[in-house]
């Protein structure tokens, strides 16, 4: 049976960036998610939906480190960068400025910018595991510093024309409009080079013409970057018709997954999230 | 109040605020009554009454709460204000100074003030401003650890001590000279500032504090206690003065060198120091300052960014310790008290954390003023401690803001 | 066995007033997750404000228990003002502010007052009078525990049971803990929480002045600096019981005055300070939580 399992998991996995097995996470006494699978495939949009505290922000912080799954596998497939390993890396318990440096980069639910830097700045903080400049080549800026310096700035500063905010590059982040600020999370994530790309809640707070303008971005940023995107939202227009598959968490487990279409028609789905009764 | 009201007249806010004050003048009269009048002699048996002071202290207090209710009114339109804009707004002092107009001639004038100094002026005066200048390189220091990685450090002067007694005690027994420990005692400072960072700094901000404040503490205690190594509370007499290819000179001529050999190292900190702080290190410093969190979920080690910053700063101050030792000649563990820390701590937040210029300028506030107001030394401990708070509820980015770069960017890649 | 009881005692007598002080930097921590730097000092203002009204009395001639219980209450009332004062002018202003900022305004409070007392009254140490009377029922067990330490103990003990009544039953005790759990929540359920600030400093303050009263009397000598290291002492007894949790400041306060009573009885009294500042270390960084404190799972 084991032997059966195995296979079966090796063979999604390799057609995965990222693939998580059983992942229970405990706090105490309180169960907040138990055993979760869940995959995404290289350039898939894949969603995670489900109502509020099911569990969808703690996934997201046990699979970049923030936290330790109690239990289960978080195995990645790097696919850039240094050599593909393909029997993956296990980043449970991994710290989470490792993974980020393997390529998994986050955005938070509750904006998380650095507000006293520039916008230009905070991305260039997504370039910071990718360069190398120590104390003493700071301190000396010799040649080599310099051009990592200014390859930085180009770099970022592209990221931010990404996100269409090229004109508010010297802008202190705290300044910025909230639907910036989201946009500027993107940017500084990008920067980082990642293969997966996880947004928590990207379009919250935003009217509508900002969502499509969201939405289209993710799907330009998938096309350009050959990034896989994993995104929690509660906005059900928007994941209906940007995301490849849909997963639905329900007291931290999963209670549906597939297509947009599929998980729609899914009476376990309309019931969690129109109540027990919604015949009634 | 008088917000909510704009079409008030503004003496009508006048007379608020004096009716205010006036209530905040009895309450503090009535409340320093005890202590300001009353002395008693529980020996003798006798109490003195000093009514004249109650007198004293209501009129104070009276001045001092008008305007403070006149500047909280300030700071609360000014916040309103700037939820409504922007662009910020900086002051006149650091806009005159972030002007290059301004600033480039008034760098080379002071540059040249500075050069010039001890054939000017007395040896009295020049002593005074190596102290001054030492506390330049104290808040530097301090100012990477809290102004820019935001770790609240209370023992800083800790590091002070190890840099002093290390150049005492090798002078002392193997007759090393200055430039000899200098660079040793700027390890030792580094070292010392790893092997007490490694396992506080995963503590949040003010147990980081509190940590640190402690282990202060515990090395003042043990050079204190501990006399068979560091002679005890009467401490380490007849230093060496820094050598000079074995020439002998007199106490002027001593006072004039260690000026310019302080002189040479404020500007190295200040290049060193400008220099970090715009880059990828500096920013990384920044960003953990900002927000832990993000930060390393950025890809940034919290760890290593940290003990950088913190054992950076403790060679800074390890240097300057030698500095002192050297210049003093003498040192006992009273130099180096929690005192000390929050004066250095005080230079950083008056001068604005995270701003070079900004703790430049509060060192020479912080140490000069007193100097020359000897009329109020007294007082000086006490207006010191009344600034703080002053300067965290009306004026919390210090005198300078510090300014964040503006990049140039190349316009062909940016396309 | 009666050196060892004597350590015991002592150590029992010096807990509970590290105790005192604690209760004020954990309730305070509880509610707004700031260091009351300037707690210390508060305690020193209550030793002082004893000092001052035993004085005049004694020069009146009054007897030295009423002397005790009037000093008791006069300066449980002026720490409380001061207590209370303090926040309105260095913290209030903050609440919004970064993290830092009141920690710093709270150094400078310290600062503050302490120069404060030295200039208005005086620099040196100064003799408390002797208001703790030898009882003669305490005669057979005078040797290792003497009338002031068991005047310590109980008054301690008494003013901590008062203080688990008034938070358990009282609404301003619920209000209280209501806010020190979500202060936001508390606001939106029609808390003061201002009030429930303020209340937290003068209840704070009060149990500080107690404790500056009977340690003055105990000891015999006071000045203006004795805030600092009696602070610094009662906030790693606080640390040690776990921040934030009212049984765990008594029994932080509880170990280590045993802890410095035991350690100078027994290895050198030399180190007395240095055993506080090594425990508050060690607790700091094996179990930031503390004793009896819950590890609170960060946010994100």
């Amino acid at each position: 049976m084991g032997q059966g399992m195995n296979e079966a998991t090796n063979r999604s996995a390799e057609s995965a960036v990222l693939s998580v097995r059983n992942v229970s996470m405990n706090f105490g006494g309180l169960r907040a998610l138990s055993e979760v699978d869940l995959d995404v495939r290289p350039g898939e949009v894949v969603a995670l939906i489900g109502p509020n505290g099911a569990g969808k922000t703690t996934f997201f912080n046990c699979i970049t480190g923030i936290y330790t799954p109690t239990g289960g596998e978080v195995t990645a497939y790097p696919r850039t960068g240094k050599p593909k390993r393909p029997e993956g890396i296990r980043i449970n318990g991994m710290r989470t400025n490792l993974v980020c440096e393997l390529g998994m980069a986050r955005t938070f639910q509750n904006i998380r910018l650095f507000p006293s830097m520039t916008a230009l700045e905070n991305v260039m903080i997504g370039r910071h595991c990718r360069t190398k400049t120590g104390i003493l080549g700071a301190v000396l800026r010799g040649a080599a510093t310099r051009r990592e310096e200014q390859e930085v700035v180009d770099k970022s500063f592209e990221m931010l024309t990404k996100v269409g905010l090229e004109k508010l590059a010297n802008e202190y982040a705290r300044n910025l409009p909230y639907g910036a600020q989201r946009r500027l999370e993107i940017a500084r994530a990008l920067a980082t080079e990642p293969f997966l790309l996880l947004l928590d809640e990207p379009a919250a707070g935003m009217n509508p013409q900002e969502t499509e303008e969201l939405k289209q971005m993710v799907i330009r940023i998938r096309e350009e970057f050959k990034v896989s995107v994993l995104l929690i939202e509660h906005d059900m227009k928007m994941v209906m018709s940007l995301s490849d598959r849909i997963y639905v968490m329900e007291y931290g487990r999963i209670i549906s997954t597939g297509t947009p279409k599929q998980v729609g028609e899914d009476p376990q789905v309309i019931r969690a999230y129109l109540g027990e009764d919604s015949d009634a | 109040m008088a917000q909510a009201n704009p079409i008030q007249h503004p003496t009508q806010h006048v007379i608020q605020h004096v009716k205010q004050a006036f209530v905040a003048a009895i309450w503090l009269a009535f409340l320093t009554l005890p202590i300001m009048v009353i002395r008693v002699d529980t020996v003798e048996k006798t109490v003195t009454w000093r009514w004249m002071n109650l007198a004293y202290m209501a009129l104070g207090s009276f001045v001092l709460a008008l305007a403070w209710y006149c500047m909280m009114e300030r700071r609360d339109q000014s916040q309103a204000r700037k939820d409504l804009e922007t662009v910020e707004r900086d002051s006149a002092l650091s806009r005159f100074l972030s002007d290059p107009r301004f600033a480039k001639p008034l760098m080379a004038f002071g540059l040249l003030v500075a050069a010039g100094f001890p054939w000017f002026f007395s040896m009295y005066q020049t002593n005074i401003l190596v102290s001054a200048l030492i506390y330049v390189v104290l808040g530097l220091g301090l100012n990477i650890t809290v102004g820019l990685a935001g770790l609240l450090d209370l023992g800083y002067v800790a590091f002070y001590a190890v840099g002093a007694y290390t150049y005492a005690l090798l002078n002392h027994h193997f007759q090393l000279g200055f430039w000899t420990v200098l660079p040793l005692g700027a390890v030792l400072g580094a070292f010392f500032g790893i092997l007490l960072g490694f396992p506080v700094l995963r503590l949040r901000g003010d147990y980081l504090a509190i940590v640190t404040l402690g282990f202060g503490q515990i090395i003042r205690l043990v050079l204190e206690n501990w006399s068979a190594f560091s002679f005890g509370p009467s401490g380490i007499s007849n230093i060496d003065r820094p050598g000079l290819f074995g020439i002998t000179y007199s106490v002027e001529q001593a006072t004039t060198y260690m000026y310019y050999i302080m002189l040479a190292l404020v500007l190295l900190t200040i290049f060193v120091t400008a220099r970090l702080k715009d880059s990828r290190i500096g920013r990384a410093w920044l960003a953990l300052r900002e927000d832990e969190i993000a930060c390393q979920a950025m890809g940034i080690d919290n760890t290593r960014a940290k003990l950088m910053a913190f054992s950076l700063g403790a060679t800074l101050a390890a240097l300057m310790g030698v500095v002192f030792a050297a210049k003093t000649t003498f040192i006992n563990p009273a130099s180096f008290t929690f005192m000390e820390s929050a004066m250095i701590l005080a230079i950083v937040v008056l001068g604005g954390m995270g701003s070079v210029l900004g703790v430049i300028l509060g060192a020479f506030l912080l140490m000069l003023l007193p100097e020359y107001l000897r009329a109020f030394s007294e007082y000086r401990m006490l207006i010191f401690g009344f600034t703080m708070v002053l300067i965290m509820v009306f004026r919390p980015q210090g005198l300078v803001r510090a300014k964040r770069k503006v990049y140039k960017i190349n316009v062909e890649q940016a396309g | 066995m009666e050196y060892f009881l004597q350590l015991f005692f002592g150590g029992l007598s010096r807990g509970s007033v590290y105790a005192l002080i604690a209760l004020g930097y954990t309730m305070v921590y509880g509610i707004i997750e700031l260091i009351n730097f300037a707690h210390g000092e508060i305690y020193m203002i209550g030793a002082f404000m004893g000092l001052i009204v035993a004085g005049v009395l004694t020069a009146l001639g009054w007897p030295a228990l009423s002397i005790l219980a009037i000093a008791l209450v006069v300066s449980v009332l002026y720490s409380a003002a001061y207590g209370y004062t303090v926040e309105k002018i260095a913290y209030k202003p903050l609440r919004s502010a970064p993290r830092l900022a009141p920690l710093i305004s709270a150094i400078g409070m310290s600062i503050l007052l302490q120069n404060y007392i030295m200039l208005a009254q005086t620099p040196d140490f100064l003799p408390f009078p002797r208001l703790i009377p030898e009882l003669a029922f305490m005669e057979p067990v005078s040797n290792y525990l003497g009338t002031s330490d068991m005047f310590i103990i109980v008054t301690s003990l008494v003013v901590m049971v008062a203080l688990t009544l008034f938070i358990k039953f009282t609404r301003m005790g619920k209000a209280m803990r209501a806010t020190a759990q979500n202060r936001k929540m508390a606001m939106l359920v029609g808390v003061n929480v201002d009030q429930v600030i303020s209340v937290t400093f003068i209840i704070g303050s009060s149990l500080a002045a107690v404790g500056g009263v009977l340690i003055a009397a105990h000891v015999g000598q006071i000045n203006f600096a004795i805030g600092f290291l009696a602070g610094i002492k009662a906030f790693t007894a606080a640390v040690l019981g776990g921040i934030g949790s009212i049984p765990g400041a008594v029994l932080g306060g509880l170990v280590l005055g045993w802890t410095e009573s035991f350690a100078t009885g027994y290895v050198s009294s030399d180190y007395e300070d240095v055993f506080a500042f090594l425990l508050l270390v060690v607790i700091l960084i094996f179990r930031p939580a503390g004793l009896l404190g819950k590890q609170r799972a960060q946010k994100v």
